[in-house]
């Protein structure tokens, strides 16, 4: 048995699958001043009664470190920088306090410029003495050479609660964003620790002996225990969830569209030969742009319950809600009332959302029921209309080598999967509009929380070899070692899949051999002058994302 | 975060798997540490910055501009189509109005590369600025553009390009030919008899520091480009002029392209040579971008800078001034020159000996332009190669009149492949196709 927990803003979704089934399934309000409160409850009533020896692992994904960015509760955060020489350190001070600390580090991980002891005792002492206890540390090219992040923080006093070092988040580069993803890995990391503590309890009063997993936004999960140096990788899972949940429903091996449809809006995502892609960078929240790795989702404000208006003969729906339909008790007209009025959907109250259409019909001279077509075929429109533009820049992505442009491999969807509750309704609309089979799998109403059950852990890793300065830098993990000038591609892959498989060990404790994957790798000549005095190998090893087939072999499952 | 002053269009090529060969300055890692510090510094997450895909140029686009022997194919690599490309990626994302300036930071070069195309030329097959201006002209209406090239050697191959174009203006600051490859760019290179004066270079002493390329800036290149009155001003970007260069011997440092770029503003910047792909490039590129998009560039420093690296003697100083001086007021009398140059010749011709360092090549031309008053000119250059090839390239401009263009066909008509046996080319501009027999 598998269960899966999606926490939605609104609403939280809880279901056990068993032999390949979801066997029971529960939706509760999302309470956002008590979100354990929330998990407890949802858990308790999916489990009631379960022999809890068959529950073979618990996904969760959670909006706590989201809604606690959003809402600014947050612990606050001293920042310390070491920017080196490049572009303006200012508008990359986001902490509480800042510090901008002498010191460099270059491309190639060589030092160059000296830390300055006074310069971070002096900051030790204001953290310090302004009682901030969560620090993050982050030099401009700390993933080439960890050093300078490193001493910093040894050269601090001991009393601190948490602290990030840069260079741990990610092996990408990017300077800023592993500023704001440090800032945010420790503003969140209090408020993350007392709901892992809650969660670890509660699975222990359960008498559980698994270890609960966390959804993260790339699509995998991790142990709530490995999650806690690392809380901020949980931000944002729920379009993960839904994307996953799709794939667990319907999995496909072509390109292919997936949209969630909700009541605000239609998260879009893609699939490359049916694997999800992911956003090129990492996940931007409340306008941070970080490092963490993500699954490519695009938002748009239309869904169900979008206002619908009409002005000089002209349609528009969304992007504001203003409320539920007119039927269920809202302001305006929205789609919910057009799907009613055509009689695909019977909730609320009928009458109030005919007169809604009569009304809209006059308007645009039409009769209620055109009206409501037209309003479920702009709709679909465009939401198609939307793809399009989003695969147009996906496939019109920058390349960096010959091969690449002369491939130009273009994501071409063969197929729609559609998965929200309006989703069925609208599916005619939608294969008209995009001109693709659409499909809707069943159960497409609780596709996140099966997403989350199904996912499986996934980890990457960054390894970069430099035979001329004789050193292998690995940032995930602080490695940082001696190697011969010898040195080359093979053996560091070898290297890069074994470390890889120790770091999965420890954030998931089940490794399947056959995930591990290298997904990168480059080597480069170093010249000088005119002569070749080393090799620079760069290499990037994944778990990737996947998940369990939800009607697959009823072994697995 | 940071939010540009002007949207800035990037198109980042850097080829990393193509190379003349495993040891030569042009090779795959050349922008590697490029784009170690553009990803490092976060810039393609700046708003108002957006990277473009490369595309391949067409064959067509090539021969708008060059005559390539035997034919384009067999002259260029994919790697030579996708840098021509992706210049012209850049450009149009300006002219359609997408960003403010673009900046094509692609390898391999082409400022080298002449009309005529036998081999390889200073790491440059290819004329990609050239390529992309005639896309620009035949796509997007012709324009008056100047183009700056500040990269430290002198840039013949685009000099010959516009060598007869009075509505090109070509501006090279160099370090002096005389002591540096190709060995050319002199003052009294100044143009063709119908372009006189639209050709000026700037040698520069070894040893110039940053004062010197701003004093020449602002002293000779903008009071000309104020005359001028381009509709585009393009950068030949070379980044050569590095005081860490292996290959040359000037001062100039990461802040000073900023700022020169910063005061240039051009509207399209394409990268050219630049061999310290280390110590320079990283720090040159970013602090042009920043300049370009109107950013803080004054953090921008490489970790070994110190004002002894780029200080300059007052001996340059003074050579430079006298140097700045006299150009302009060259260019001032252009009109003038240009009177004494022609006298009343119909037509004028000039013999040159062209060298292909990469495959150790040499080029015997024999030039004849048309004298004319109401257009570039009818040109064609009679070509033999120590190889013993031997072609016929004729040349009618853009905005040839009727008795050039008439010309040149009946030119084209007479010669016969007995007596070129390797071809006779004509690029007909007005037409824009390249005929050959
Ligand atoms: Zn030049
Ligand atoms: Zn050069
Ligand atoms: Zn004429």
């Amino acid at each position: 048995m598998f269960v899966g927990l999606d926490m939605g803003g609104t609403h939280t979704d809880a279901v056990l699958i068993e032999k390949g089934r979801v066997s029971r399934h529960y939706k509760t309000v999302t309470d956002a001043a008590d979100f354990v409160g929330t998990i407890r409850r949802a858990l308790e009533a999916l489990l009631a009664g379960i022999n809890l020896d068959a529950v073979r692992s618990i996904n969760l994904s959670t909006t706590i470190c989201t809604n606690a960015v959003i809402t600014g509760r947050t612990s606050p955060v001293g920042l310390l920088l070491e920017p080196g020489p490049g572009m303006n350190p200012a508008v990359l001070t986001c902490g509480q306090k800042n510090f901008i600390l002498s010191g460099s580090i270059d491309h190639r991980g060589r030092p160059t410029s000296p830390l300055v002891e006074a310069e971070i005792k002096n900051a030790d002492r204001e953290l310090q003495r302004a009682g901030i206890r969560h620090l993050a540390i982050v030099g401009k090219f700390s993933t080439r050479n960890p050093e300078h992040e490193v001493a910093i923080k040894e050269a601090l006093s001991v009393e601190y609660d948490f602290i990030t070092l840069g260079h741990r988040l990610s092996g990408r580069l990017n300077f800023p964003r592993r500023v704001f993803t440090a800032y945010l890995n420790s503003a969140v990391a209090a408020t993350y620790r007392s709901f892992a503590a809650a969660i670890t309890d509660f699975v222990m009063q359960k008498g559980l002996t698994i270890a609960p997993h966390i959804l993260k936004a790339d699509g995998g999960t991790m142990t709530i225990e490995a999650s806690q140096e690392r809380p901020v990788e949980t931000i944002l899972s729920g379009p993960a969830a839904s994307i996953m949940g799709a794939l667990a429903l319907m999995p496909v091996e072509q390109d292919a569209v997936i949209l969630d449809i909700g009541g605000t809006t239609t998260d879009i995502a893609f699939l490359a030969g049916g694997v999800p892609l992911f956003e090129p960078q990492g996940i931007t929240l409340t306008g941070f742009p970080t490092l963490v790795r993500a699954l490519f989702s695009h938002s748009l404000g239309l869904g169900g319950d979008s206002c619908v208006n009409s002005k000089e003969g002209r349609l528009t729906i969304g992007p504001e809600r203003r409320g539920p339909a007119l039927a269920l008790g809202g302001p305006t007209v929205t789609p919910t009332d057009a799907l009613i009025t055509l009689g695909r959907l019977d909730v609320g109250d009928k009458t109030l959302a005919r007169r809604g259409l009569t009304k809209l019909g006059d308007e645009l001279g039409l009769s209620p029921e055109s009206a409501a077509t037209v309003v479920l075929r702009q709709m679909a429109e465009e939401i198609a209309r939307c793809c399009r533009t989003l695969l147009d820049k996906i496939n019109d992505r920058p390349v960096y080598t010959v091969r690449e442009v002369l491939e130009g491999r273009q994501i071409k969807p063969a197929q729609v999967i559609a998965i929200g509750a309006p989703a069925p309704l609208l599916a005619p609309e939608l294969e008209k509009a995009f001109a693709l089979p659409v499909i809707v799998p069943d159960l497409a109403g609780v596709a996140n929380a099966v997403g989350a059950a199904l996912s499986r852990p996934t980890t990457e890793l960054t390894l970069l070899a430099d035979t001329e300065e004789g050193v292998l830098t690995v940032p995930e993990e602080g490695i940082r070692e001696r190697i011969p000038g010898s040195y080359n591609l093979e053996q560091a892959k070898k290297r890069a899949l074994e470390l890889l498989r120790s770091r999965y060990t420890r954030l998931t404790r089940e490794v399947e051999e056959d995930k591990l994957e290298i997904i990168e790798e480059q080597v480069f000549n170093m010249v000088s002058g005119f002569y070749t005095t080393g090799k620079n190998i760069r290499i990037k090893a994944q778990v990737k994302p996947r998940v369990i087939p939800l009607k697959g072999d009823g072994d697995h499952v | 975060m940071y939010k540009a002053s002007r949207r800035i269009g990037l198109v980042f090529f850097p080829a990393f798997d193509w190379a003349i060969s495993p040891t030569h300055p042009e090779r795959e890692e050349r922008l590697l540490y490029t784009q170690d510090q553009v990803l490092e510094e976060g810039i393609l997450d700046i708003e108002g910055i957006r990277e473009y895909r490369p595309h391949l140029a067409a064959v067509a686009d090539v021969e708008r501009v060059h005559v390539c022997v035997p034919d384009v194919m067999s002259r260029v690599t994919e790697s030579h189509l996708i840098a021509a490309g992706g210049a012209i990626v850049a450009a149009e994302a300006v002219l359609k109005g997408e960003v403010d300036r673009a900046f094509a930071i692609v390898r391999p070069p082409g400022h080298h590369a002449m009309r005529i195309v036998h081999g390889a030329r200073g790491f440059c097959t290819i004329n990609i600025e050239a390529i992309m201006i005639e896309y620009l002209r035949r796509h997007y209406g012709n324009k008056r553009i100047a183009i700056v090239d500040t990269d430290c050697h002198h840039g013949d191959g685009s000099q010959d390009i516009y060598w007869h174009d009075p509505d090109t203006l070509y501006i090279s600051i160099h370090q002096d030919g005389r002591t540096l490859y190709p060995g050319t760019g002199f003052l009294n290179e100044f143009g063709g008899p119908n372009a006189f004066g639209y050709n000026l270079n700037l040698p520069l002493p070894p040893e110039t520091g940053e004062e010197g390329f701003l004093y020449a800036l602002e002293h000779c290149i903008l009071p000309v480009l104020d005359d001028f009155k381009p509709d585009l001003i393009i950068n030949s970007a070379g980044q050569d002029n590095h005081y860490t260069d292996p290959i040359t011997n000037m001062r100039f440092s990461a802040q000073g392209y900023a700022r020169l770029n910063d005061r240039l503003q051009p509207h399209i910047a394409v990268l050219e040579g630049g061999y310290s792909i280390e110590g320079a490039l990283p720090y040159v590129n970013v602090g042009i971008i920043l300049a370009m998009a109107g950013l803080d560039y004054t953090y921008v420093r490489e970790p070994d800078y110190n004002p002894a690296r780029v200080a300059q003697s007052p001996k340059v100083r003074d050579y430079i001034a006298r140097l700045c001086e006299e150009t302009y007021q060259a260019w001032r009398r252009r009109d003038e020159l240009r009177e004494e140059f022609i006298r009343d010749q119909k037509e004028i011709s000039r013999r040159r000996q062209i060298y292909y360092d990469t495959e150790g090549l040499l080029e015997n031309q024999e030039e004849t332009t048309l004298v004319c008053h109401a257009c570039g000119g009818l040109s064609w250059i009679d070509s033999r190669t120590d190889r013993g090839s031997h072609v016929l390239a004729i040349f009618i401009p853009r905005d040839a009149c009727p008795r050039c263009r008439e010309e040149g066909h009946n030119l084209f008509e007479r010669s016969s492949r007995q007596t070129y046996r390797d071809g006779v080319f004509l690029q007909d501009r007005v037409a824009d196709r390249l005929f050959t027999k």
